[in-house]
């Protein structure tokens, strides 16, 4: 076994405590955060949301900053569409993160670490549920060491 | 360096009991910046804010960082309090640490853990945070109401009262909507005329309200306290200042070939009309489709019969362009088309009608002068069948998913109607569920069943065929299993409502939104009923859901409430997160314009001094009154000259290192 290999054995296997980032809209998808709190619903501590105004503020960038920090698994969520506070927020947002998994793809991170969904105001169960689903993916593939930066190793 | 303030709220034991509060400050007292950490048990009550304003002034902070619960629930309070002490509002930073923390994680460690993460992110963004101060904005104190239905008109008279002037745009050539159709209003069985065109006339009259009927909205420009409507007038080929409403052009009219709107295709009417003898205003319009003089170029009897010479043929739709603070959308709701129900022959049978029509039929006004006669030869039913849920409650492409909620109770009534008129008339109605809350609702429902003896059958009906002069009904009774065949003389369609067909068209013009039913979408189903996602717009009555009459008044006033408050208050105060360009990074490239869901950005051309000389640039300008700080553009913008105020590029990214250590 090489030494590489050996380093993604230890890190699946032990003590990986893998990190999500959440990207969440005010108007949808961070009230639903809210809800899934008021409504005392669990989702593993290895979430971490930042708001934003809408799902069209994020910058494809910030994902790429995510992953480069050591983030395990990006996840962005905004209004369902149609339902945009803004309008049409979410469909730029649906089409530019279209592109970014592509890209994502295409340098070589699983696509699986990256995904936008649609959670509303009132969906907290959807929240919780989104934000499982997308830990267990990531503890599937273990931890994120294409797009990470040596410097950041948590 | 800033002076950074750290007070964490223990919420009782909703943060204290899963979040050790000890650890948190410790962690906090070590981040770079950070010069004051206290914890209090309630942050948000009168002592808990007195000690974030204490703090501010003795230690001489700069910025504050909140950690307790979201800030959906106490970020206005903070910002308040750090007003107070002299922080301007928009240096605090909320770290939710109860609704995505503490509620949320079982386990201690982690939920600790996660907190310090929470508080290290919102110190970094809190860092990078700005002054920021709000724009003040004016509002035009004047409303303008989409739609003459009972919806707008109430509204319309609810804001006139309050003293501000309110123009009604109604689509057809009278106010009154589907109410001045109705016969009679359930559940107290009152004349529906004889309640509505007193308020026509009212709204009519009153020194605030202005009518612009034969009329639609053609663009709308700007935002909340200062929209700009173009209304387009139709032409309606008579002059309303000269007509005095007599009447003679619409008798002496010689072509009589087209289906009275107003009367639901039962009547013919002129070419030159007045929908109904109520309607205000009481000016005839010529339809240009019918009108000989428009078909053929030769007629034009009208214009000479005409007393006052009020008939002008060359008259153009003329577009009005007026400045409003407020808009209320009351544009109701329509019958839905009974092409697709081929089981009911309702296009080719003339005694199988809608429950609309049949309004028509009993109201004295109607083509019958309220005697309840067979469409097709003028007899008297012996046999009626009504049938409800006709396309409501399905599920299929052909009808609407929803309950139309309005047909349990008009269908009682009508069944009532007969029965009163003619208790002879066998009455049966075929019903899914018969669904009739609402005050005195469901004991009108029982009487019709009680005391007038209407036969309800739990069942739907397969087919109607027609058969020599009669209809044969064949339906199933749900309870007994049993197959009926009624030899009905007239069956009546409770067919769904919907949204009207233009309703999209209209929420693109107003940037609101629409559900999958085409209904306007209320800012909050709850708590913000009449309210848009688009600021100083308010909905009323039917467009925004199936309604009955008490519920649309009740709306409508509600709505005028809304709107008063805000033409009430002079001045707005905008959101002063909005983008901003840096003139110096941008290209010019207009990507930006094209984005932006409120065209907030627009071009300028500015002067700018490139190796010693003064050139023009074209650049992108944002109108911070029209901006809402989606800050959609911030990404669109390639050369990386937009950002958003109070969500920077910088701030956001400090916040995913911070999360990310």
């Amino acid at each position: 076994m090489s030494l590489e290999n050996k380093q993604i054995s230890s890190e699946n296997t032990s003590n990986f405590k893998p990190l999500i980032v959440a990207f969440c809209c005010n108007w949808c998808s961070y009230a639903g955060a809210d809800l899934a709190g008021t409504s005392r619903l669990n989702y593993p501590a290895n979430v971490k949301i930042i708001k934003v105004p809408c799902s069209c503020r994020v910058n494809p960038n910030f994902v790429l900053r995510a992953f480069q920090r050591g983030a395990d698994g990006v996840v962005i969520a905004g209004c369902h569409p149609g339902d945009c506070h803004y309008t049409s927020g979410n469909y730029y947002t649906r089409r530019r993160f279209t592109l970014m998994k592509n890209l994502l793809e295409y340098v070589g991170l699983e696509p699986e670490r990256f995904k936008v969904d649609w959670i509303s105001a009132g969906e907290g169960n959807k929240f919780a549920a989104v934000m499982n689903e997308a830990l267990e993916q990531v503890h599937k593939l273990g931890p994120n060491r294409k797009l990470r930066d040596a410097r950041w190793k948590r | 360096m800033q002076r950074i303030g750290v007070f964490v709220c223990w919420c009782g034991t909703n943060i204290a009991g899963t979040v050790d509060i000890d650890q948190v400050k410790q962690a906090a007292e070590k981040i770079p910046g950070v010069v004051n950490v206290q914890d209090y048990q309630y942050m948000c009550s009168e002592v808990g804010q007195n000690l974030i304003k204490n703090a501010i002034k003795e230690q001489k902070l700069d910025r504050v960082v909140i950690a307790s619960c979201s800030p959906r629930m106490h970020e206005a309070t903070f910002r308040k309090a750090a007003k107070s002490a002299g922080l301007n509002p928009y240096l605090v930073e909320i770290a939710n640490i109860r609704e995505q923390c503490s509620w949320v994680h079982k386990n201690k460690e982690e939920a600790t853990e996660k907190a310090i993460a929470l508080v290290r992110a919102a110190v970094a963004k809190a860092t990078l945070n700005t002054e920021l101060v709000p724009g003040e904005i004016g509002v035009e104190p004047r409303a303008l109401e989409i739609g003459g239905g009972i919806a707008g008109i109430q509204t319309a008279l609810d804001i006139a009262e309050a003293g501000y002037k309110v123009d009604i745009i109604e689509k057809t050539p009278s106010i009154g909507g589907k109410m001045a159709q109705i016969d009679k209003t359930f559940p107290t069985l009152d004349c529906s005329a004889c309640i509505l065109t007193p308020k026509m006339v009212d709204a009519s009259t009153h020194p605030n309200i202005n009518l612009y009927t034969y009329s639609e909205v053609e663009a709308v420009q700007g935002y909340v306290g200062n929209f700009e409507v173009t209304i387009r007038q139709k032409a309606r080929s008579v002059n309303a200042d000269k007509c005095t409403g007599c009447g003679i052009c619409t008798d002496k009219c010689p072509s009589k070939k087209a289906e009275s709107e107003f009367d639901e295709g039962l009547r013919k009417r002129g070419a030159i009309y007045i929908p109904f003898p109520q309607a205000v205003p009481n000016v005839p319009v010529i339809d240009r489709e019918e009108c000989l003089k428009f078909k053929t170029g030769k007629c034009g009897l009208c214009e000479r019969v005409c007393p006052s010479g009020a008939i002008e043929f060359n008259q153009e739709d003329t577009l009005v362009t007026q400045k409003y603070g407020a808009i209320v959308v009351a544009t109701g709701y329509d019958l839905i088309n009974l092409d697709k129900f081929g089981e009911y022959p309702y296009t080719e049978h003339p005694d199988v009608i809608t429950s609309l029509e049949f309004e028509r039929l009993t109201s004295a006004a109607g083509p019958t002068a309220g005697k309840f006669l067979r469409p097709s030869n003028g007899n008297k039913p012996k046999k009626v069948v009504f049938v409800q849920c006709v396309g409501s409650r399905d599920k299929s492409s052909r009808g609407k998913t929803y309950c139309s909620k309005i047909c349990c109770m008009y269908t009682a009534k009508h069944a009532m109607l007969i029965k009163e008129k003619y208790p002879e008339i066998e009455v049966y109605v075929f019903y899914i569920d018969v669904r009739t809350p609402g005050k005195n609702f469901d004991e009108f429902q029982r009487r019709a069943v009680e005391e007038y003896g209407v036969n309800y059958i739990k069942g739907m009906v397969g087919k109607v065929f027609p058969e020599g002069d009669k209809l044969q009904v064949h339906g199933v009774d749900a309870l007994s299993s049993e197959t009926l065949i009624i030899d009905a003389d007239m069956v009546v369609l409770a067919a769904a409502t919907k949204a009207k067909d233009d309703a999209q068209e209209l929420g693109r013009k107003l940037s609101i939104s629409t559900d999958a039913n085409n209904f306007f979408t209320e800012a909050h189903p709850k708590l913000r009923p009449v309210e848009t996602h688009s600021a100083g717009i308010y909905l009323a009555g039917a467009c925004q859901g199936p309604k009955d009459i008490p519920e649309t008044v009740a709306q409508s006033s509600a709505a005028a409430a809304k709107a008063i408050g805000l033409l009430n208050k002079g001045k707005l105060v905008n959101n002063p997160c909005v983008s901003q360009v840096d003139e110096q990074i941008c290209s010019g490239c207009l990507a930006c314009t094209k984005m932006c869901p409120y065209e907030a950005i627009s071009s300028q051309v500015i002067e700018v001094k490139e190796q010693g000389k003064i050139v023009k640039k074209t650049v992108a300008h944002v109108n911070e009154a029209l901006c809402q700080g989606c800050g959609g553009c911030t990404v669109t913008c390639r050369a990386g000259a937009l950002d958003l105020k109070g969500f920077m590029n910088r701030q956001i990214l400090a916040e995913v290192d911070a999360i990310c250590l």
